[in-house]
């Protein structure tokens, strides 16, 4: 579980371009949305089709995202319990 | 019909000249095929949240019209019109590689959205906040004077007072290797003050973004007044001379007006002809200049060209490194520019002192 929250944090620094950003300034719980790292709703297609492409997932309910973008604490979790890879 | 000034530049090119107190001081020489652009510290104009999406033509676009408002001490302009050959090409280049890469699955929507021709003149808009017109110009080489064309209709009949324009284009590494499998780029590396003299097919290739503020006022920081500009898609070698002294009559000059000619020779030996024969023969007295030895060929360039002139009206100096010949010119009234790409899309744009 640490490694893919440390794997997930690099990803997206990596994806989002977050340049001045470092996987240390990142806490697991964190907000990535509005007052923690900031994303918008473009960094949020951009964290579904990272779920597809790398984790196996589809979101087919975008609320979902919601609840699953939360934090990288919640990313891992929802990863842990639904990726068939 | 009211008289058009330059107010203001930004200039990010090969060169060190987004600082608009100096002028062509500090000369960065190259041994390449292509020349990658001088940068600015990006950071200073723009946030790391701004930022993130922007390549590096978006970037370098919003910094130049950046300094070129300051310049003209404006902090909004009435409309925004861009010039760019070939658009967003680092971000056109990552959404298609991802394309086949991915098989067609897994798009993300960050490069689609921001590989847009026009993605340069709406980021520029959202940081100024810019709701006027706002149009971006694509044909190839005369992509900035087409920009510079509608600024000058517009602010001479009185529709707006303060434009921004500018030309900007990104090297890309897809692209650029295309340009050399074709042989529009020298098949080898060249000096930058042995391009003219080269004697090979191609052009050095570069990148950069230059804007200006154009306006209805004349203020201390004016350049030059804008006289006209005209874009011909055609003309032979053979009537070069006769298109070139309609469009001064056009603006009620004459060749014996003119005190310096700027040149677009890229040191292309299959068409660097077109130059040759005005320099050998028309203006073989006139004081020539050249730039793309400096900056590089795209599509764009031409508004290097165009700082330059205005950066020598309003100098009344003529840096060494761009002198194509030695002749004496106590006062500089009144520039010429002449660009052409490969044969096509050629431009006169006439300036004069203000």
């Amino acid at each position: 579980m640490v490694a893919l929250k440390d794997e997930l944090k690099n990803k997206i620094i990596e994806q989002l371009n977050l340049e001045d950003v470092s996987v240390d300034e990142i806490a697991d719980n964190d907000p990535l949305f509005g007052e923690g790292l900031g994303l918008d709703s473009i960094d949020a297609l951009e964290l579904i089709v990272m779920l597809d492409k790398d984790y196996g997932i589809k979101l087919s309910d975008p609320k979902e995202g919601k609840k699953i973008f939360e934090s990288i604490e919640t990313m891992a979790t929802y990863i842990t319990e639904n990726s068939p890879k | 019909m009211k008289k058009v000034f330059v107010n203001g530049c930004g200039v990010i090119s090969a060169q060190k000249t987004f600082d608009n107190d100096t002028f062509l001081e500090e000369i960065t020489t190259y041994n390449d095929r292509v020349m990658p652009v001088v940068n600015p510290v990006y950071k200073d104009f723009i946030s790391g949240g701004a930022a993130r999406r922007m390549a590096k033509g978006v970037k370098m676009a919003v910094v130049a019209s950046n300094l070129a408002m300051q310049e003209a001490q404006l902090e909004s302009v009435d409309a925004i019109i861009t010039g760019t050959g070939m658009g967003c090409l680092l971000d056109s280049e990552k959404f298609l590689s991802k394309l086949i890469d991915n098989n067609e699955q897994f798009l993300t929507p960050t490069s689609f959205i921001q590989s847009t021709h026009n993605t340069v003149g709406g980021q520029i808009a959202l940081g100024i906040q810019c709701t006027g017109y706002n149009f971006t110009y694509v044909h190839s080489s005369v992509s900035f004077e087409s920009a510079l064309l509608d600024a000058q209709l517009q602010l001479s009949l009185g529709e707006e007072e303060n434009i921004l324009i500018g030309g900007v284009d990104e090297n890309a590494p897809y692209t650029i290797n295309i340009h050399k499998l074709i042989g529009f780029i020298k098949a080898e590396n060249t000096e930058t003050f042995s391009l003219l003299q080269s004697n090979t097919s191609g052009a050095i290739f570069g990148e950069g973004a230059n804007f200006f503020t154009l306006s209805t006022k004349n203020q201390e920081s004016s350049y030059a007044e804008v006289i006209g500009v005209e874009t011909l898609n055609t003309v032979s070698k053979e009537n070069l001379d006769n298109a070139i002294v309609s469009f001064l009559k056009d603006n009620n000059s004459s060749l014996s007006d003119l005190d310096v000619i700027v040149l677009g020779n890229n040191g292309d030996v299959d068409f660097d002809g077109y130059y040759n024969l005005l320099t050998e023969g028309t203006f073989a007295e006139t004081q020539q200049v050249y730039y793309k030895h400096l900056s590089g060929e795209f599509n764009t360039v031409s508004s290097f060209g165009f700082w330059l002139g205005a950066k020598i009206l309003k100098t009344q100096s003529i840096p060494k490194e761009v002198k194509l010949n030695q002749k004496q010119t106590s006062s500089i009234k009144t520039v010429l520019l002449y660009n052409q790409y490969r044969g096509e899309n050629h431009s006169f744009t006439l300036l004069k002192k203000c």
